[in-house]
């Protein structure tokens, strides 16, 4: 038995080959790479190591601390929100009338859209001198308009992102209330549950599943979003930066991370860490609220 | 036990047409189902008799036509104020709740109070067998617990009228057989009306007090199950029910005339000077009986005969007559009964 265990080894090793090699050089060196270059603090192209010591160094910094606080003002602005949002549209557009295809393209057509064109579009939108919120609104929209305000940039950013994010909300909504047997919403009906009722006893229930991904896969979104922030506001009003997030920070235009290789890596390392705890504390608190079928 | 004081919830279908997009599903129909009545809508699929049940219980809205229950018009009432209890074929059981949640569900969404309800579920479970389930989720369950626990949420609001569409035909044979009982049992002790869709006519011949067959969206016939089997209104209802079904022979083969002549196998003697003369294509034996298939004109039929008749071989001719008793006299056009 362990001979012939042996003598499938070599076999394995030439079927596994490719794809360990594959995953081992794009995926597994760079990220050691990563991790060990945040052990440095490079300038010109030359680095130097600082030890490990430099991640708590880093994680205890006022840079890194404020621009995880915004990081997460932003995640509990955009993923709540636009799971609300995504939800609506999805239950709206949930019924067999004549049309509804025509709303359901709408409402989905954002994840068609790139962060770009969205960025670009909502930049557009916001300008207090040609937008056309600040024409027909005026009020906050107009000058410094809500990019340039501190204290509303990051809502405006998140706008942004929310409406770029829709259209993966609603598919996989869609998609989850498509699941539901109808007979549960009959049964319920003829019991008597109205329709607020049928929703929380039927829908949510039964499309929580769906839900938690939406939940994960929004957050991680909302922890890695850099093109909107880019585009829209480079991480700034300055001076207080209400909108340098931790993947902002990372790519560290402006700021004392720009032009450092190895705190660039830092940041990154660290963000990666923020996520998987992030992750890991989303599927132990969520999952208990979850049902997964039969 | 559970006692049932009901209202009187008799059910009144005046010229009942529904339609779906523009495809006629149920046509004209009418139909008075007394109160604490086991009606039985039987039909094959498609024949519009689940669409039937789905409009007393309110879950589709006839296009012409009134439905009554009890002296209430309730075509623009909603289900949850009809007092109708739906008892669906896939139990539609909440699977993130327990068996409890789910038995107290139509009373939570009455608003009952909570110590209430409870009382009412566990008097409900435990009139079923379901009382050690209770904290389970129907995923933990088998078939036939499930159906129970469907039966339990719809007897739990004590309602008026009953409808359960095909509920059984989820369940394998020997359950199907256990529950037939346990439905006619649960009917007995809750003395109330009872609405029952089925294409089974086993279910529909010792469950029902009244069959309604259905075929093609129109009723063909009512009444005791009795009366179906020995008085079929039509070729369709001779063909339906019974089994194997009734011989449906062309005019002349049997009698004189220009009708259709129907005879049950039971009522076709082989006998050597027979009128008729069949061939033998099939010998099956039942250990009770024999089923002797064979050809008339090139037409199949079937003869029942008792255990001990004599040995039929394959291509066989035999000779075989109609007790006159068992004829039944159907006209050729319409397919309609004619001896009344």
């Amino acid at each position: 038995m362990k001979k012939r265990r042996w003598r499938d080894a070599g076999l394995a090793a030439v079927l596994i080959g490719p794809s360990a090699a594959v995953l081992g050089l794009f995926v597994i060196y760079p990220l050691l790479k990563a991790v060990w270059l945040g052990r440095e603090r490079c300038s010109n192209a030359k680095c130097s190591t600082n030890g490990w010591h430099q991640y708590v160094d880093a994680f205890r910094s006022n840079e890194f601390q404020d621009a995880l606080v915004v990081t997460l003002k932003y995640a509990l602005i955009t993923v709540p929100i636009g799971l609300v949002l995504g939800i609506g549209l999805a239950v709206l557009a949930d019924k067999y009338i004549r049309g509804v295809g025509i709303f359901r393209t709408i409402f989905s057509s954002t994840v068609a859209t790139s962060v770009a064109v969205a960025s670009v579009m909502w930049f557009f939108l916001f300008n207090p001198n040609i937008g056309v919120l600040a024409h027909y609104l005026g009020g906050v929209f107009k000058s410094p308009g809500l990019l340039q305000d501190s204290h509303t940039a990051l809502w405006a950013v998140s706008a942004s992102s929310i409406w770029a994010n829709l259209g993966f909300t609603f598919i996989v909504v869609t998609a989850g209330l498509q699941s539901v047997p109808k007979d549960l919403y009959e049964s319920a009906y003829v019991d008597g549950a109205t329709g607020f009722g049928r929703f929380t006893n039927v829908t949510l229930p039964m499309i929580s599943p769906t839900l938690l991904f939406a939940t994960v896969v929004l957050t991680t979104r909302a922890f890695q979003s850099f093109g909107e922030i880019d585009i829209l506001t480079a991480g700034g009003p300055a001076p207080t930066n209400p909108t340098t997030t931790l993947t902002y920070l990372a790519y560290g235009k402006g700021l004392p991370t720009s032009g450092d290789d190895g705190l660039r890596s830092t940041v990154s390392v660290l963000l990666f860490f923020v996520l998987l705890v992030l992750a890991l504390v989303q599927f132990r608190g969520l999952d208990k609220r979850v049902h997964y079928g039969n | 036990m559970m006692t049932y004081p009901l209202f009187v919830a008799q059910v009144r279908l005046e010229n009942i047409t529904k339609q779906f997009d523009g495809v006629t599903a149920v046509e004209d129909i009418n139909l008075d189902i007394a109160d604490r009545e086991f009606m039985i809508l039987l039909g094959p699929s498609g024949c519009g008799k689940s669409t039937l049940l789905r409009m007393i219980a309110g879950l589709e809205d006839p296009t012409e036509g009134k439905v009554w229950i009890g002296d209430t018009l309730v075509n623009d009432v909603l289900p949850k104020v009809r007092d109708v209890a739906m008892v669906f074929q896939s139990y539609a059981l909440y699977p993130h709740k327990t068996v409890q949640a789910n038995i107290e569900f139509p009373l939570k969404v009455r608003k009952v109070d909570k110590v209430e309800r409870a009382a009412a579920a566990a008097a409900a479970a435990e009139s079923l067998g379901l009382t050690e389930y209770m904290q389970r989720k129907p995923g933990q369950l088998s078939g036939g617990q499930r159906q129970r626990v469907a039966l339990a949420r719809a007897i739990v609001r004590k309602p008026a009228v009953f409808c359960m569409d095909e509920p059984l035909s989820n369940l394998d044979a020997k359950l199907r057989g256990e529950t037939r009982a346990e439905l006619i049992a649960l009917h007995q002790r809750l003395d109330s009306t009872f609405i029952y869709v089925t294409h089974d006519q086993v279910e529909a011949m010792t469950m029902g007090t009244r069959i309604a067959v259905m075929s093609r969206g129109r009723i063909e016939q009512v009444g005791t199950p009795q009366d179906v089997y020995d008085k079929p209104a039509s070729v369709f209802v001779a063909q339906f029910v019974g089994m194997p079904p009734m011989n449906i022979l062309p005019p002349g083969t049997v009698e004189g005339g220009d009708h259709l002549v129907g005879v049950r196998p039971e009522d076709l003697q082989i006998h050597p000077t027979g009128a008729m003369s069949m061939i033998v294509t099939l010998v099956e034996h039942l250990g009770h009986e024999v089923l002797v298939t064979g050809t008339i004109d090139g037409r199949r039929v079937v003869v029942r005969e008792p255990a001990g008749a004599p040995d039929r071989r394959v291509g066989d001719v035999v000779g075989l007559d109609a007790t006159e008793s068992g004829r039944h006299r159907f006209d050729a056009t319409t397919q309609r009964r004619i001896d009344g």
